[in-house]
């Protein structure tokens, strides 16, 4: 190429640009790869360990799970013992806890989300102590439980209303945190849609803004009451029984759990009844799996794209 | 209130305005803002509007305590399409957000001054909100349906306001009004999120007028749609026109010279700097003379497209 003088001399320097664009350096690209196979290699870790353990609770518990095993009660002797009992009273602890958490988180939901001035100290403070109160162990609400519901002030005994009460302040913050994401969700053109057509402020959350957010609560309800059917701490300390030979009658009834059930047979040295325990376990994580499917099958069913 | 005694008032005076620019009215402290009920007697713009559906005075709204429009006072006629322009910033859809007391969803924004509804105060004590907000609908920037079929769209305003008569005939009559009917009466239990951007804005066209509003509030309700929905949407203005009051947000000013009968310009002020922008309204009159001959140069730049 002749030189031109009216050419800038710019063009060389984007001539040079351009040519960088092709090489990067052998390095550093080596340096991406190694990372995500670094990623890879831990993810695969956790994964690797829940898989060992769900095999080998599933080689020792699913030959024992026949329809005697799901319908016979607690007994002595491992070859005649069963978990029908335990299974209705983890029934019966989700129906508490789903009709006390529902009613009561979506309330404090709305009233933070909708209500609350947050430039009053009061309502910051529920704000932090719900944030905190998800992370408290749920030994401490056992204790809580045992002092106020079994005993002192409520002075239930050792129910199923207990169980359940003490379960539902598990679970109570999570259920507010997902109710006020879920009511979040919904963009504020709704809301003011509605007002500017005359609607008062009450008749756009009942009627826009809550049914909107039915599936994220309802998604948020059922993960936590997979929770809470899961928790043993809580109800060993509020002294649901291991050993109940009958179902729960009502909400003044004796109980005994899945994981309480689990944690019985465990302890016993006799391993035919730790058998019987790995079998219950695979019930319990069928039925885990069973409401985890349901909250994402609601969530993609009802995910709504503003 | 009693609008009639401005009736004798005849429709359109020339304007002296070279002897108003300095009226005292017009407080020292701003350069002339030449709001229209500062400049006092050639304010014959206001006495030819003998029926105003709103009148306000010496509006202000502030933020934080920070105004963000001083001193807007103006009439709005009845059964005509009034148009507000102005640069991004100029409190244009705050004021409309006055006018049904919409902006009261804002804790920190605070109202001064009066806005009268047909003589009635709309910030007076005992006025509530959710009554203005039944007689006055409004239409917003993006559109908003509800996440339901297109006739529960238009049910639910007749509903929560306890609508007496035939429900399949106020969404008919709805649909009607804002010529939505053809397009949907075969689908009126689909979701309304099915529907394109037009016609979701005529949902929410029709949604506002199935209550049968007195008025109509649009906050710039053709920015997110293409020029052929823009279109449909200013022709329904014109065919509304003659049975509901129209008060029109609108960035574009070909806009508001097509649509409006009158026009009013506002504008940031930028004089106790950048961090302190106030609107104002600088001229209001009917849109013929505002983009032909307008009063004041800052009226004429922006129209001219000088700035904005």
């Amino acid at each position: 190429m002749p030189f031109d003088p009216l050419l800038p001399p710019v063009s060389i320097a984007q001539e040079d640009a351009v040519a960088g664009l092709g090489a990067r350096g052998a390095g550093s690209l080596l340096r991406d790869r190694a990372f995500v196979l670094a990623l890879m290699l831990l993810t695969s870790i956790g994964l690797i360990v829940l898989g060992v353990l769900l095999v080998t609770t599933g080689i020792d518990g699913i030959p024992q799970i026949n329809l005697d095993f799901i319908t016979n009660f607690p007994s002595a002797f491992p070859e005649r013992a069963g978990i029908q009992s335990a299974i209705w009273g983890t029934l019966w602890l989700m129906g508490v806890v789903a009709v006390v958490i529902v009613p009561l988180g979506v309330a404090t939901a709305l009233y933070l989300e909708e209500y609350a001035d947050r430039t009053k100290w009061w309502n910051r403070a529920i704000e932090v102590n719900i944030q905190n109160l998800a992370a408290v162990p749920s030994i401490v609400y056992g204790i809580l439980g045992l002092a106020y519901i079994v005993r002192g002030p409520l002075s239930l005994g050792r129910t199923v209303l207990a169980g359940g009460l003490t379960l539902s302040l598990v679970v109570l913050p999570v259920v507010i945190i997902t109710a006020r994401e879920a009511i979040r969700a919904v963009p504020p053109s709704i809301k003011e849609g509605a007002l500017a057509l005359g609607a008062t402020h009450w008749q756009a959350i009942w009627r826009q803004i809550l049914p909107s957010s039915i599936p994220g609560i309802a998604t948020g309800v059922i993960l936590s009451l997979s929770r809470a059917i899961g928790e043993t701490a809580p109800l060993i300390l509020v002294g649901a029984a291991t050993f109940v030979a009958f179902n729960p009658t009502g909400l003044d009834s004796p109980f005994t759990a899945l994981p309480l059930q689990i944690f019985s047979w465990v302890s016993q040295p006799n391993s035919d009844f730790q058998a019987k325990a790995a079998a219950a376990i695979v019930v319990l994580l069928f039925i885990l799996i069973l409401l985890n499917a349901v909250a994402i099958w609601l969530r993609s069913r009802f995910q709504r794209r503003w | 209130m009693s609008p009639d005694d401005r009736r004798s008032d005849t429709m359109v005076k020339t304007v002296p305005e070279a002897e108003n620019q300095h009226t005292p009215a017009v407080k020292a402290a701003v350069p002339t803002p030449v709001s229209v009920a500062a400049a006092g007697p050639h304010d014959v713009v206001d006495h030819a509007i003998a029926r105003p559906v709103f009148e306000t005075r010496d509006l202000a709204v502030l933020y934080g305590g920070k105004p963000a429009v001083l001193d807007v006072t103006m009439k709005i006629p009845e059964k005509e399409i009034t148009a507000f322009i102005g640069p991004s910033g100029c409190g244009k859809s705050t004021i409309l957000r006055c006018l049904d007391r919409m902006n009261d969803l804002i804790p920190s924004a605070r109202v001064e001054g009066e806005v009268l509804y047909h003589g009635h105060d709309l910030y007076g004590s005992g006025v509530d909100p959710v009554q203005v907000r039944k007689r006055i609908g409004m239409v917003f920037q993006k559109p908003n349906p509800f996440p339901k079929s297109i006739y529960e769209n238009i049910a639910f305003g007749p509903r929560v306001l306890g609508m007496k008569g035939n429900m399949d005939e106020i969404v008919e009559t709805a649909l009607r009004r804002a010529s939505l009917w053809d397009d949907v009466k075969d689908r009126l239990k689909d979701n309304a999120f099915g529907m394109s951007g037009g016609q979701q804005q005529r949902l929410c066209i029709a949604r506002a007028l199935a209550t049968g509003p007195d008025v109509l509030l649009m906050d710039e309700p053709c920015s997110a749609l293409d020029p052929i929905s823009t279109g449909r949407i200013e022709d329904l203005m014109h065919d509304l026109k003659s049975s509901v009051s129209i008060v029109i947000v609108t960035h574009n000013m070909q806009q508001a010279a097509r649509v409006s009968d009158r026009t009013a310009f506002f504008i940031v002020d930028l004089d106790g700097g950048e961090d302190r922008r106030i609107g104002r309204l600088v001229e209001y009159g009917p849109t013929g003379r505002i983009f032909t001959n307008p009063h004041d140069t800052r009226t004429e730049e922006y129209v001219t497209g000088k700035f904005g």
